[in-house]
């Protein structure tokens, strides 16, 4: 049965001080599924996250399961590492979960890294989460204590080791093989795709890095099955959805809801509604990397699948008449991403709105790649003045084709990441560029 | 000058060395305690962190440049992490970080003795915008009236972000 609103999987100990402690989370059910998966065998823990079709919670939305079967079978050595670097901004669901249930994202890492064999695993953790750290280090100390990691894991002779890593300081280590760069004690950089993590990652082995709220999942998964997981999804996107509502909602926050609700159910029943009295004009879906969305788009779920195709969302164009090439004559509509929803009022400053989102990816960018590098602080030179009201005549254009000539010809996904929303707010948001830049002719 | 770690210091890099397969992963861990101990990464703390870990000082260099929390130059006891990130600008947030500026006397990006002032990318507490993160503390719904009262709290209560190291 779909899950309804109120059901709550990954968010169900929030605001209960108690479940931080180990005894807590016992106290509440934590750790049982654990002595049950430990009976079962690696394989078919997988094959259960594969029925539950899990699909990623990190951004991509990439199947769970499947990526864990792509480590070779012969693997001598395995890592698991959990992607607690959330910086997407719009995103802040990771940090609330480490703070609420520690011990759930470790139990979900112990099942998860007994299925794919992995004895030395860690959470890389972004480093200004100072608290979370504090919080996520002193569960993973009792973990041990308890004999739930260590060389003999519940006396079954399963060897499961975890050390929390943190960052400091760098939203590209969010990026998978810029987040193995850094735990290696690296620049982080990302790397060269293949070989992907899963064949060739951490330290040469093969290695799965998975979200925050991708593992939290697994326990739940395992103590119900994947097909009960499944059925509380919609389509091919089994569970609930942490959306992340930030901007101009009456009542913003970060809620468990079920996959198949829309923007305008989230904006208004969950929210209640635009703030004073005001009208949605633009609403980001999934952080600042996704494409948004426009009032006339609000109805569509917030799932993976339907983000991607749902055809009452406008292709994003490079310019009018050209539609934006996802390759293979795909288009790019938008995507569910990292569950971060933005929503902006009819009052608006949206050429403003882009320049601060691209200011924050020239920022980031690693310098790694020409497009990137230059292209970002390109984009943020244009936006900014067509933001600052001192646009001139043609920079939207420019501003499209430097954003086109950035997408797909960069190592990793930053590149799209600030390519992206350029094109979708242009697309959408024409008028909007045009009146800024006529203002200052006027 | 060569600088030393204390004898604390040593013995978590020491256990740290033990969850790895090499020494080198530790080195964001040491240069966090470096920083903590020497209040900013000097050559020669950038040369003890070499030194500890048998890495070329040129690559702990370009590990400690990388990174936005790691500074080369000396900063103020405490920073404050002001966030203008999309979710924090809607409601708000360059008006808070012109409160921080006013009140404290400093532009983003300056310190005195007691303060660092950063403009912060998202600190993934949007639902809450605006937002800060105040030495190891995360402040929310920041407006600027409150400005003066949040920098009074923490010089009276400090929590430099050394603490959680
Ligand atoms: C620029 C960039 C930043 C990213 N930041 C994060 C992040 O902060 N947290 C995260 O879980 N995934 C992030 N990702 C996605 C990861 O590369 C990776 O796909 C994810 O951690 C895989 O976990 P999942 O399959 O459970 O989603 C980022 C990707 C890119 C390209
Ligand atoms: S796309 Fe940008 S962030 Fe990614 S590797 Fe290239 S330069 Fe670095
Ligand atoms: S945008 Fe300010 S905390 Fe995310």
């Amino acid at each position: 049965m779909p899950a309804s609103v109120g059901s709550h999987l990954v968010t169900q100990r929030f605001g209960d001080e108690k479940a931080r402690t180990l005894a807590g989370y016992e106290a509440t059910g934590g750790y049982s599924v654990l002595r049950k998966a430990l009976s079962m065998r690696p394989e078919d823990i997988t094959n259960e996250v594969k029925a539950s079709n899990l699909r990623g919670r990190g951004g991509a939305g990439f199947a769970t399961g499947v990526k864990w079967g792509f480590v070779p079978k012969d693997a001598k050595e395995v890592h698991l590492v959990c992607n607690a670097d959330e910086s997407e901004p719009g995103t802040c669901k990771d940090r609330l979960l480490i703070w609420w249930d520690p011990h759930l994202l470790i139990e979900g890492m112990i099942i998860a890294a007994h299925a794919l064999k992995a004895k030395h695993n860690y959470i890389y953790i972004r480093g200004e989460m100072m608290r979370e750290y504090q919080v996520l280090d002193a569960a993973v100390k009792e973990a041990y204590a308890r004999g739930y990691l260590g060389d003999n894991v519940l006396g079954t002779g399963i060897a499961v080791h975890l050390t929390v890593h943190r960052g400091a300081g760098a939203y590209i280590c969010g990026e998978e093989t810029a987040l193995l760069n850094s735990l290696e004690g690296l620049r982080g950089q990302p790397r060269l795709k293949p070989p992907f993590p899963a064949v060739k990652g951490l330290f040469g082995n093969p290695t799965i890095v998975n979200n925050v709220e991708t593992l939290m999942n697994v326990p739940f998964i395992v103590d119900k099955g994947g097909a009960w997981f499944n059925e509380l999804g919609m389509g091919r996107s089994g569970g609930t959805r942490i959306v992340c509502v930030s901007g101009h909602v009456n009542k913003p926050g970060v809620f468990e809801l079920p996959m198949g609700i829309t923007f305008t159910q989230i904006i208004n029943d969950i929210c209640g509604g635009v703030w004073k009295g005001r009208k949605a004009k633009a609403v980001i879906p999934g952080g600042v990397s996704m494409p948004p969305l426009d009032a006339s788009e609000l109805d569509v779920p917030c799932e993976f699948d339907a983000l991607q195709t749902d055809e009452r969302i406008k292709p994003v164009m490079v310019r009018p008449g050209q539609q934006f090439d996802l390759g293979g004559g795909r288009a790019l509509r938008t995507m569910a991403g990292s569950g971060g929803i933005v929503v902006m009022d009819d009052q608006t400053d949206i050429p403003r709105a882009l320049w601060r989102i691209l200011k924050f990816f020239a920022h980031e960018s690693c310098g790694q790649c020409t497009p990137c590098r230059e292209g970002t602080g390109w984009l943020e030179k244009v936006a900014r003045r067509v933001g600052h009201g001192e646009g001139k005549e043609g920079d939207i254009d420019l501003m499209a084709s430097i954003a086109h000539g950035i997408a797909g010809n960069t190592i990793c996904a930053l590149g799209d990441a600030a390519a992206w929303p350029t094109l979708g707010f242009l697309t959408k948001f024409r008028e909007d560029f045009e009146a800024a830049i006529k203002r200052r002719a006027a | 000058m060569s600088l030393e770690f204390s004898a604390q210091a040593q013995q978590k890099i020491a256990a740290l060395c033990g969850r790895y397969p090499t020494k080198k992963p530790v080195v964001l861990a040491a240069l966090h305690l470096a920083q903590k101990e020497h209040g900013h990464l000097s050559d020669d703390a950038l040369r003890l962190v070499a030194r500890t870990l048998d890495l070329p000082y040129a690559h702990v260099y370009g590990v400690a440049t990388f990174y936005t929390m790691f500074r080369r130059e000396p900063g103020g006891a405490q920073t404050i992490r002001m966030c203008t990130n999309i979710s924090c600008m809607l409601r708000g947030g360059y008006e808070v970080l012109a409160a921080f500026e006013q009140r404290l006397g400093l532009k983003k990006g300056e310190s005195n003795a007691k303060f660092t002032l950063v403009e912060e990318e998202c600190i993934a507490a949007c639902d809450k915008a605006p937002c800060a993160l105040v030495g190891t503390k995360y402040v929310y719904d920041i407006t600027p009236a409150q400005v003066g009262d949040i920098v009074a709290e923490l010089e009276r209560d400090p929590h430099p972000e050394g603490e959680v190291v």
